[in-house]
């Protein structure tokens, strides 16, 4: 095979537990420092120390973040998966074990290179502490890559100190068990081997981040004051991340008090509770879960739309159903989203698809959730929420003011006739709200899940009735001009295919675009950013023989929505699918659109 | 329905110090059954916060689901409520008081929304000593699905279609103690003078304050055989003191005996005066409360009034160490870090 390079994957078999998160993550960073477009993604297990995870790195100077098949490097530190990981790396590819014992007849391939390294005789020869021996074979292999791939070693030593800042005495030990790296390489192997990195300038002002820590951070830039939730993998890092944020940036220097409020409910049905009282009484509030935890939460989501009371939920979604592959990724909460709860209730549904977005998003949710006195729903997901993503640089815009929404003060109660709570003066479904503790003798109501009158008054008037739930259809119209609109690929319409996609499939789905035109495949290509989808949705696919939905579940859940919604022919949507638990891959995509191609 | 109220008063309806009228904390007219006990406790309530001088507007009464929960619709007209779901109505006070420190929270029960399924929520407002007054209007039976028992029903208790019921009940005054509670009264609706007092000291308090009142269902469980009929309470009852609450800066006049009476300074400095004790009981002392209780029942007696206080407890702002200012009074320029400080994190993530 020829030299790959800056175009390859590296997958790392470790034992969960045992330090390797952050030496893995020093080789992506390192690569990432070198100009070269980078993915990594952890797959993990539900399990805190034993089980085996792999940390899986996509070098592309193409700049496709996507996952792909086929291993060109496995680094194999884990006996218990060593025979699927042989097995796992492509013909040509390499394997590097740790040679301390000699590898058993059965983990023998023909047509792959085995590089073995003894790293536990190493790291008994060099430490006596039995913790250093474990981390520091960690810090030996990420050295050994350093050689073998032509990583720069002023970058391993840059981002060494780095992350030992303030611990400056930890810095050499660390840096001379990369170098024991180099030298068993310089001494045992032709290095660097064909598959390589090489400096480049593609990455630009970029930044590495996960989307949980990004959805955080916009909560926080957006004005959020109350966070309540309930830990549940892979959502729980969002409030952590939010904390840390927090801290940093919210924080009365003077006092040491803090300009925010985090609960750790006692489960998802209490922290849904705790941020619609929260946002009734006028503090931006929200929550962070996946898919079990919006189950539990819907009565309090038909609640919030019902009595029109804004919060904002992230559903960092998993493999579903039920407890389903928590450590995996899915995209299979829309549905639940778009519909939670009971009787005839819609919700607004933002769909980030970097972490760039989820910052974005999530700052407009709370917008958007006020404006429209509704609960939002951001729908990431494992892979988004838990790896590190290159992204764009964050921004806010220095003019920037929070949407409140149609509050009303007390001079505005003074000034006006009698205030009806669900009274729609502007024509849009909108009501004005108060918050509790306005004014002495105006603007106070009863706020409730039973239907009532325009005044907030409780009525079983079918008429009434009716004219409520109309009002909150106009409601959802007006929804549909403010939501951020879908992302179009083309200036205008090329080709009678088109193609759907949104959040994680994105990705793949970018490099399944470029690598059908390349085989003369021409589609165009939309982004879906939100539902209620707006009218540029709908003429997306009005003006397309047929279009391609991808997704990450099993039921075309986007498809249905999409179908349900816009009442469109659902011979006129293919699905595209995949739904492992694994991030959907640009292969796939292309093989199931070639299939169909063939076929019709 | 209880009763019509007349919309006109008397032209010089005594006022309170803020000069507010009873008038001024009235509700809309109850849906309630005749001689609902729920009544007289929302009437209880209106008492309280006139002669407490609370500003109507700077309350929010809360409440979950059932007929209980109806009753926030039926006191304090100028005030925002929240008639949310089935036993969620701690979680809901728990957000609202988290955005707005400084108003006045409210919180309607019933035995079900609190003994049975909302319990986790009630658990975790006491465990958080949520700043709030809760009370748990306790009829021991479902009476808007019709009288079914409750979790608070007494086993042995007898419907009024004539079933026993099997299981123990759940104290809800028991479970306030042994979880850490820091106010925790039981009373009647049919004893006003004490219920009024208890209200007022339950909403001077600056943690979470449980008010258990037995208030009977005059519909579906106020049959002979029922433990918790107007007949068999009255019968039953025993008080750990008899209680008089002082509001802040105000003279006491009134003296007893040494060792027959108890002041307990409250954190805003009101004072409760308790007098004629239960034997041996302290309520400043858990271990006697608990005591007390356990022999109340053992007798098969109703022990109401204060049965524990911990004047001096940290509110839920305190701990979390929340700023001064409501946060729901916060703008972009305390919360959002700007343009600037995102640059220098951009820059620490590449």
């Amino acid at each position: 095979m020829s030299e790959l390079i800056n175009d390859f994957v590296v997958r790392f078999a470790n034992v969960n537990g045992t330090g390797s998160a952050s030496a893995n993550g020093m080789f992506a960073k390192a690569i990432f420092r070198m100009g070269i477009p980078v993915t990594p993604k952890n797959i993990f297990p539900s399990n805190i120390q034993g089980l085996p995870t792999w940390y899986e790195v996509r070098i592309s100077e193409k700049g496709y973040l996507g996952r792909r098949e086929g291993i060109d490097l496995m680094v194999s530190v884990n006996p218990q998966s060593m025979l699927k990981d042989v097995q796992s790396v492509r013909p040509g590819g390499y394997f590097m074990y740790d040679s301390t014992k000699p590898l058993h007849k059965e983990y023998i391939r023909e047509d792959i290179t085995y590089l073995g390294i003894p790293l536990m005789a190493i790291c008994l020869e060099q430490y006596s502490d039995p913790r250093q021996r474990q981390l520091f074979k960690n810090i030996i292999y990420v050295g050994a890559l350093s050689a073998l791939l032509a990583i720069e070693f002023g970058v391993l030593e840059q981002l060494l100190a780095e992350q030992f800042k303030g611990k400056e005495k930890l810095i050499p030990a660390n840096v001379q068990a990369l170098q024991l790296g180099v030298k068993y390489v310089q001494d045992n192997f032709n290095y660097p081997l064909d598959i390589r990195v090489e400096r480049r300038d593609k990455v630009g002002k970029k930044i590495m981040i996960d989307g949980n820590g990004a959805c955080g951070l916009g909560a926080v830039f957006a004005g959020a004051t109350v966070a309540a939730w309930y830990p549940i993998t892979p959502s729980t890092s969002v409030v952590e991340k939010f904390e840390k944020y927090a801290k940093k940036y919210r924080v009365d220097k003077a006092t040491g008090k803090k300009n925010y409020a985090i609960v750790q409910a006692e489960d998802e049905l209490a922290a849904i509770g705790m941020v619609i009282g929260a946002n009734w009484n006028g503090a931006r509030s929200f929550t962070a879960t996946s898919g079990p935890g919006v189950s539990l939460m819907n009565e309090f989501l038909g609640l919030g739309y019902f009595a029109e009371v804004p919060a904002v939920l992230i559903d960092v979604q998993r493999t579903g159903p039920s407890t389903g592959m928590p450590t995996r990724t899915q995209q299979s909460d829309i549905m639940i989203a778009a519909y939670a709860s009971h009787g005839d209730t819609k919700h607004v549904v933002l769909f980030p698809s970097n972490p760039k977005e989820c910052f974005e998003l999530t700052a407009d949710a709370f917008d958007l959730a006020e404006r429209l006195q509704t609960p939002v729903i951001v729908l990431t997901d494992l892979d988004l929420g838990m790896n590190d993503h290159m992204s764009e640089p964050f921004e806010w815009n220095k003019d920037r003011q929070y949407d409140r929404g149609k509050v009303l003060t007390a001079e505005d109660l003074e000034n006006m006739g009698r205030f009806g709570r669900y009274l729609d003066v502007d024509g849009d479904g909108i009501p004005y709200r108060t918050y509790p503790g306005t004014h002495p003798t105006k603007g106070s109501y009863f706020t409730r899940g039973t239907s009532r009158d325009e005044y907030a008054v409780y009525t079983e008037d079918s008429a009434v009735y009716i004219r409520n739930m109309e009002r909150l259809v106009k409601k959802w119209e007006t929804a549909k001009t403010i939501m951020p609109a879908p992302y179009f690929y083309q200036q205008k319409n090329m080709s009678p295919i088109g193609v759907i996609f949104f959040g994680t499939s994105t990705y793949s789905s970018e490099e399944a675009i470029d690598i059908l035109r390349e085989q003369e495949v021409v589609m165009d290509a939309m982004r879906i950013k939100a539902f209620p989808f707006n009218e540029e949705v709908a003429q997306f696919i009005e003006d397309h023989e047929v279009v391609y939905v991808i997704e990450q579940n099993r039921d075309a859940q986007m498809r249905s929505l999409l179908i349900n919604e816009l009442e469109i022919n659902p011979k006129k949507l293919i699905r595209i699918l995949n739904y492992d638990g694994m991030p959907i891959t640009a292969d796939k995509i292309v093989k199931e659109i070639t299939q169909t191609l063939v076929t019709t | 329905m209880t009763y019509i109220r007349p919309t006109f008063r008397h032209p010089n309806l005594p006022k309170n110090k803020i000069n507010y009228t009873k008038k001024d904390y009235e509700g809309a007219l109850s849906t309630l059954c005749a001689g609902c006990g729920h009544d007289s406790i929302s009437g209880a309530i209106i008492q309280a916060c006139f002669e407490l001088a609370i500003e109507p507007h700077r309350l929010a009464k809360l409440s979950g689901i059932g007929c209980s929960s109806k009753t926030p619709a039926y006191f304090l007209g100028n005030s925002h409520g929240f008639n949310s779901v089935h036993g969620r109505m701690p979680s809901v006070a728990t957000g609202a008081y988290l955005a707005n420190r400084d108003l006045v929270y409210f919180g309607v029960s019933g035995d079900g929304d609190s003994a049975s399924i909302g319990m986790g929520q009630f658990v975790h407002a006491i465990r958080r000593n949520l700043n709030m007054t809760y009370i748990v209007m306790n009829n021991g039976c479902y009476g808007l699905t019709k009288g079914q028992d409750s979790a608070t029903a007494d086993a042995g208790s007898i419907s009024k279609a004539g079933s026993t019921n099997l299981f123990n009940a759940i104290d809800l005054v028991g479970l306030g103690l042994e979880l850490g509670a820091t106010f925790i009264a039981r009373s009647f609706s049919g004893d006003k003078t004490q219920l009024i007092p208890l209200i007022k000291a339950a909403m001077s308090h600056p943690g979470f304050a449980l008010i258990d009142v037995i208030s009977p269902c005059v519909t579906f469980n106020n049959n002979t055989g029922s433990t918790k009929s107007y007949d068999y309470v009255r019968e039953h009852i025993e008080a750990t003191s008899t209680i008089d609450f002082v509001p802040t800066m105000e003279e006491i006049t009134t003296s007893y005996e040494e060792g027959d009476s108890k002041e307990v300074a409250l954190h805003d400095g009101s004072v409760l005066n308790l007098q004629k004790l239960n034997q041996g009981w302290n309520p400043e002392d858990k271990l006697s409360a608990m005591i007390a209780l356990q022999n109340a029942k053992t007798k098969g007696e109703i022990l109401t009034g204060l049965i524990y206080i911990e004047p001096k407890t940290q509110s839920l702002h305190e701990v979390l160490g929340t700023c001064e200012t409501p946060l729901n009074e916060l703008k972009e320029d305390l919360l959002c870090p700007g343009q600037d400080a995102l640059e220098a994190l951009n820059q620490s993530l590449r």
